[in-house]
């Protein structure tokens, strides 16, 4: 134990004095969620738009109250022919300009038809989506109040509804994802790191030399790691709930277990990655490639597992990320119990069992 | 000397695929000694070295250090000797303190011995005002001369020292030695390959080695006798000129 507490000094003495490698260790998860959250978001509030109303009529004048009064849109100008909505759209700030065309309720009211354009700018596709896709809904909503006031015959109903994200919140998705890249991050990359540093240095054969255990090497190397991780883990969801509204639905205990149980996976991967390398640049080739880019590309979390290739989905079931990701997001989000998320669970705790007994079994007690 | 046998080696080979890097050498080692281990590169020399410290599994041959057989009590092997490798072996981003701590630490020392050896030690290497300073900071004889110390902190039976002179200048070189002999004469048995002949001469007995066998195993004034040499670079010239293998 003596020995044990010794060696974890030791590797805390090292984090230390690499103060900016610590920080940036500490504050990667914050301004990944600052990022994320604030400069990243795909959600639209207070988007400026334009209306071209050939109409003046009551139903056009009332609907466009209706949008502006909408917090996801605020009305910047009004223009008077078609010829100003590319001139618009040139200035780069509207990207939405939501065009009635003449006797707008004359039509609706006597044919129980009219017709709205949404004309977006759609140099960027996704933000024209999301901006026509909450403009039409706005719409669809207006159209049906008024159908059911006035008894007409034909109502016109679109149902939306997103499950647990009825704003269309980004921040809900990116959440679980940011924890799972940082914790990947730190551990496996510095684990890996801390380990070849020690061969490349050459101090890994007196260690070797001397009576301590291997094992004991491998856990007081996790163990500093483990605690940066907890301190990340508990920013990032503090980032969330007070910063980023996202409420932690589910139980606390049991998404810090969770993100325990990732953490030891990461930790063992990056035990492995050093077992196979003896130089530092490898080792942070391998974690990068090997887990970094895999974490951010098939977890489920930037790209829907469900839109890849069949090819793809099966790759993606060996990251370990990906089951992370699909646990804090329902425990999180969906405020889900551990009987909802035992499968995924027990498949994370096999690849971590799978991946510390290879790592342990490979780290060489004798060099050669 | 005492005459007790502190290495005793027999038929010791290792191979490595097809190449045989130690090739059956047998020795003994008494306790006290300075046993100079000599050989050009590739002779051999640190792997027979790494043998005898639990670092790497003999292939066949027999080997005790310490009392203890390297196949089955790499453990208790572990305890009684102290090793220092070619390459600086303290952690440059932690102190001199720290890093005594620490090896002292992984050798299972208590606490109150740890804090007065230190005072001892820091005294000896006149480093008491470095004491909190980053080893990195240090000039490379003195990280040397801490790195000796730190590897005998613990005191153990014998220290195994491989070519710890490499790249240190010669005013250092001859401190360092006479740290050896203190070492020696605190009955610590050293072990210690080089390739500088004029540090056979301060050993108290010296091994050749050529081609993984060794050539050649007495005191330096019998071996400089028998090969009717001056110094102990004739010597070694004569031995390593029929030497097939080239260096690494």
């Amino acid at each position: 134990m003596k020995q044990f507490i010794a060696f974890v000094k030791k590797e805390v003495h090292h984090i230390w004095r690499d103060k900016r490698t610590m920080f940036i260790l500490l504050g990667m998860p914050i301004v990944q969620i600052i990022i994320f959250g604030f400069a990243l978001t795909n959600e639209v509030k207070n988007s400026k738009i334009a209306v071209l109303d050939y109409s003046r009529d009551d139903a056009s004048t009332s609907l466009i109250r209706e949008i502006g009064a909408s917090r996801y849109f605020e009305i910047d100008r009004v223009l008077y022919n078609n010829n100003d909505i590319e001139k618009t759209f040139r200035g780069g700030e509207i990207r939405l300009v939501i065009v009635f065309p003449p006797h707008f309720n004359e039509s609706l009211k006597h044919y129980n038809k009219a017709q709205v354009q949404l004309v977006a700018d759609a140099s960027d596709p996704n933000l024209a989506n999301t901006l026509t896709y909450y403009a039409g809904a706005i719409i669809m909503d207006y159209q049906k109040r008024i159908t059911q006031d006035r008894k007409l015959p034909y109502t016109i109903h679109t149902e939306m509804r997103m499950l647990y994200n009825p704003e269309l919140k980004g921040a809900y998705s990116f959440v679980p994802g940011v924890m799972a890249m940082v914790l990947m991050l730190v551990c496996t990359m510095m684990t890996a790191i801390t380990i070849v540093r020690e061969k490349e240095m050459g101090t890994m054969e007196i260690l070797l030399a001397s009576p301590i255990q291997p094992v004991k090497i491998i856990l007081a190397k996790a163990v500093p790691y483990l605690l940066l991780s907890m301190v990340n883990i508990a920013s990032i969801l503090l980032l969330s709930v007070f910063v980023l509204d996202v409420p932690i639905n589910g139980s606390l205990f049991l998404l810090i277990g969770e993100s325990i149980l990732f953490t030891l996976t990461c930790l063992a991967f990056g035990l492995l990655i050093s077992s196979s390398t003896d130089s530092q640049q490898t080792a942070i080739f391998i974690s990068l490639v090997g887990m970094f880019l895999p974490t951010i590309m098939l977890s489920g979390f930037m790209f829907p597992i469900e839109n890849m290739p069949l090819p793809l989905q099966i790759i993606s079931n060996v990251v370990p990320a990906k089951w992370f990701y699909m646990i804090v997001k329902d425990v999180m989000i969906k405020g889900v119990g551990i009987g909802a998320v035992w499968k995924e669970t027990l498949i994370l705790a096999g690849m971590m069992l799978f991946l510390l007994v290879i790592s342990i079994k490979k780290f060489k007690i004798r060099l050669a | 000397m005492s005459g007790e046998k502190v290495i005793m080696v027999d038929g010791l080979t290792k191979r490595f695929g097809a190449f045989t890097a130690v090739d059956a050498i047998s020795f003994e080692v008494n306790k006290g000694e300075i046993f100079g281990f000599l050989g050009a590169n590739g002779a051999g020399k640190t792997t027979a070295m790494r043998m005898l410290c639990g670092l790497s599994m003999p292939t066949s041959g027999k080997a005790r250090v310490a009392g203890y057989d390297v196949y089955q009590e790499n453990e208790k092997i572990k305890r009684n000797i102290g090793y220092m490798s070619q390459k600086f072996s303290l952690y440059e981003d932690l102190t001199v303190k720290e890093n005594i701590r620490f090896y002292a630490g992984i050798y299972g020392k208590s606490d109150h011995f740890i804090k007065e050896k230190t005072a001892v030690i820091l005294k000896q290497l006149f480093l008491e005002k470095e004491a909190n300073k980053l080893v990195g900071s240090l000039p490379p004889g003195w990280k040397q001369k801490l790195a000796f110390s730190v590897a005998i902190f613990h005191e153990p039976q014998i220290v195994f020292l491989d070519e710890p002179t490499g790249g240190v200048d010669p005013v250092t070189r001859r401190e360092f030695w006479k740290m050896i002999y203190e070492a020696a004469e605190a009955g610590i048995t050293v072990f210690v390959t080089t390739h500088y002949m004029d540090e056979a001469e301060y050993c108290s007995r010296v091994c050749i080695m050529v081609d993984g066998r060794i050539d050649a195993l007495d005191t330096p004034q019998a071996l400089k006798k028998s090969f009717n040499t001056a110094s102990m670079d004739d010597v070694f010239i004569k031995l390593a000129r029929k030497a097939v293998r080239t260096g690494d």
